[in-house]
């Protein structure tokens, strides 16, 4: 094997041997699997008529009606709610590196640091698709079977849906990428997971719908990463529940994720990973 | 077989902000040779070896392996074998997995997993997770580490911390072997006396500096012999030894004097009549030497 895809086999061994990656598998899917299954059953309720829509709109939520079709938003929850695991995988994979002191080892296996964190990146970027897939048989999977189970049409003959899950797969694998990034800017693993679970769960959802607000905040809200990863997949429970919030395009988004897990990386080589191991 | 390279380290020195961990150290290690590393905790050993491995960058100077920077060497794995920390290994890996991912990394036989294992004695504990695995088969654990690539070069930073006894006779006994075969080994302690057994070289540094290096037999000169005597009637030695003009203390096994040949105070005591109950050599240890060695630096 060649010196640039040695040390992307280590690492590939290193993420699979040990348990925290089929945990985080499992529970994205058990996550997924409750919301998406959960919505499409009740969305799928009410359009279907089973479930009134006055039960709905008197809790003044949005107006069903602008939700449009209903397969993609209940698909796109793989990324929209499961990107926070491939960025804590990515983010365990860096920071345990330090927590664990494998640095030693690992840099005297591979001494050409810049390699061992592009190799990181590589093996995340697949193995963050990989959970896009997992996130995707709950939310897709058990999502047309749910529609399906409500008379509705689950979309799965039509391109677009499949090309839907497809830049969903990407968005998550570009959330690993950025989870790698993180852990080498904040090697530390508690700090690391605490910032992970404060912004995505709490921060971002906040600034996303402060800067919805006026037009200027809005053009900068459009590049959070959160907002960005929505706009890659192309459709989100998060954009149709703030209409009005500037959107990047598809491509746009990818760029900017792409860029948030690139610098982030880079910053991370100059601040932690080339400091003294001792 | 590998055969080693000589370690140089020139003029090499860290600074750890405002602390000097190192400063201007330079010597050589041969092979062939098992090479004490010794000096007080503190001293600054961890460091240095760590910049030899390209794991700590140096302020200044340079440490190679036959002319090369670890980190510009083909087949670092399989020039030189480090164990640094008993604790560099994630716990919830198994041991195998742990040495397979670096195999990988260094394009390794995924088969020199299971040799190096059976070679440190760990082989029933192969799939086992490191958090279960005790101080000593950690330590057995680097060991395997620094062995994957058959090196011709071995550095191994207090390889014998946490062992058990039969651990230690164990690893002596590994490192002449491992000299005998015409590779370069580097050990170090805190204790002169953990590794005086195996060790053919010594190089003693304290507070950062260079205080001593050589052939371990070099220690044996730093301290001059002294003679121990002793005598029923105490008195009448001293005032023999006092009239021939000999310095001496009181000890608690006798008198200490000042000269090397017993031969001369047993004569002294002869010519004066006076019985003696204890007359030998006591030759200072090499511990002795040792923290003679590293005390001067203290003081410095
Ligand atoms: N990362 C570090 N930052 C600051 N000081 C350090 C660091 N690593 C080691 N030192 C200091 O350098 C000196 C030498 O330490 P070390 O090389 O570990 O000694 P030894 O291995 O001989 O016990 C000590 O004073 C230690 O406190
Ligand atoms: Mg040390």
């Amino acid at each position: 094997m060649n010196p640039i895809l040695r040390p992307v086999a280590a690492e590939f061994s290193k993420i699979f041997s040990t348990r925290i990656w089929w945990i985080l598998a499992l529970v994205l899917f058990g996550y997924i699997a409750l919301i998406a299954g959960g919505l499409a059953a009740f969305l799928g309720g009410v359009e279907n008529g089973s479930i009134s829509p006055d039960a709905v709109n008197s809790g003044g939520g949005a107006d069903l009606s602008t939700l449009g079709d209903l397969p993609p938003l209940i698909y796109s929850f793989a990324a929209s709610v499961g990107y926070v695991f491939p960025v804590l995988l990515g983010a365990l994979a860096t920071t345990g590196e330090f927590r664990h002191q494998t640095l030693t080892p690992t840099f005297l296996a591979t001494p050409k640091r810049g390699r061992v964190l592009s190799a990181k990146i590589i093996s995340m970027f697949t193995v963050g698709a990989g959970l896009g897939l997992v996130g995707l048989a709950a939310s897709a999977g058990l999502g047309a079977l749910v529609l399906n189970g409500f008379g509705i049409d689950p979309m799965l003959a039509d391109g677009e849906t499949w090309a839907l899950i497809g830049r969903t797969v990407l968005a998550m694998a570009l959330w690993a990428v950025i989870g790698v990034g993180l852990g080498v800017l904040v090697p530390s693993q508690v700090a690391s997971i605490v910032i992970v679970l404060a912004f995505t769960q709490f921060v971002e959802p906040l600034l996303r719908f402060a800067s919805a607000v006026t037009q200027i905040t809005a053009d900068i809200g459009k590049f959070l990463p959160g907002a960005a990863s929505d706009a890659l997949v192309g459709a989100s429970f998060f954009t149709l529940a703030s209409p009005g919030g500037a959107v990047l395009e598809s491509w746009q988004g990818g760029l900017v994720l792409l860029a948030y897990g690139l610098l982030a990386t880079a910053g991370g080589y100059f601040t932690s990973w080339k400091r003294d191991v001792t | 077989m590998p055969t080693g390279a000589v370690i140089e380290f020139r003029n090499i020195t860290k600074r750890f902000g405002q602390t000097t961990a190192v400063t201007d150290l330079s010597f050589t290690v041969e092979p062939g040779r098992v090479t004490g590393f010794l000096g007080p905790n503190g001293a600054g050993k961890t460091t240095t070896l760590r910049m030899l491995l390209g794991l700590v960058a140096p302020t200044s100077g340079t440490a190679t392996f036959g002319g090369l920077r670890y980190r510009d060497l083909s087949q670092p794995l399989g020039t030189v074998g480090a164990a640094l920390e008993a604790a560099s290994f994630h716990s919830g890996r198994t041991a195998a997995r742990h040495l397979a991912a670096y195999t990988l990394a260094a394009g390794l036989p995924r088969t020199r997993v299971a040799e190096v294992l059976r070679t440190v004695g760990l082989a029933d504990h192969a799939d086992q997770r490191v958090g279960g695995y005790s101080l000593g088969m950690r330590q057995r654990l680097s060991l395997a580490y620094s062995l994957l690539g058959d090196p011709g070069v071995l550095v191994l930073d207090e390889p014998i911390n946490g062992l058990d006894p039969e651990g230690i006779k164990w690893i002596r006994g590994f490192l002449s072997s491992m000299a005998a075969e015409g590779r370069t080994v580097l050990v170090s302690s805190h204790l002169l006396s953990e590794v005086q057994q195996s060790v053919d070289d010594v190089i003693i540094i304290a507070k950062g500096e260079l205080v001593h290096s050589g052939p371990l037999s070099s220690l044996d000169t730093n301290v001059a012999p002294q003679v121990i005597v002793d005598s029923p009637n105490r008195d009448a030695l001293v005032t023999a030894l006092t009239d021939a003009g000999l310095a001496f203390t009181s000890g608690r096994t006798g008198l200490i004097v000042a000269v090397p040949d017993p031969g001369q105070v047993g004569h002294i005591a002869f010519a004066a009549g006076v019985e003696l109950s204890v007359l030998h050599r006591q030759k200072a240890g090499l511990e002795d030497s040792f923290l003679a060695l590293v005390d001067g630096g203290d003081s410095l």
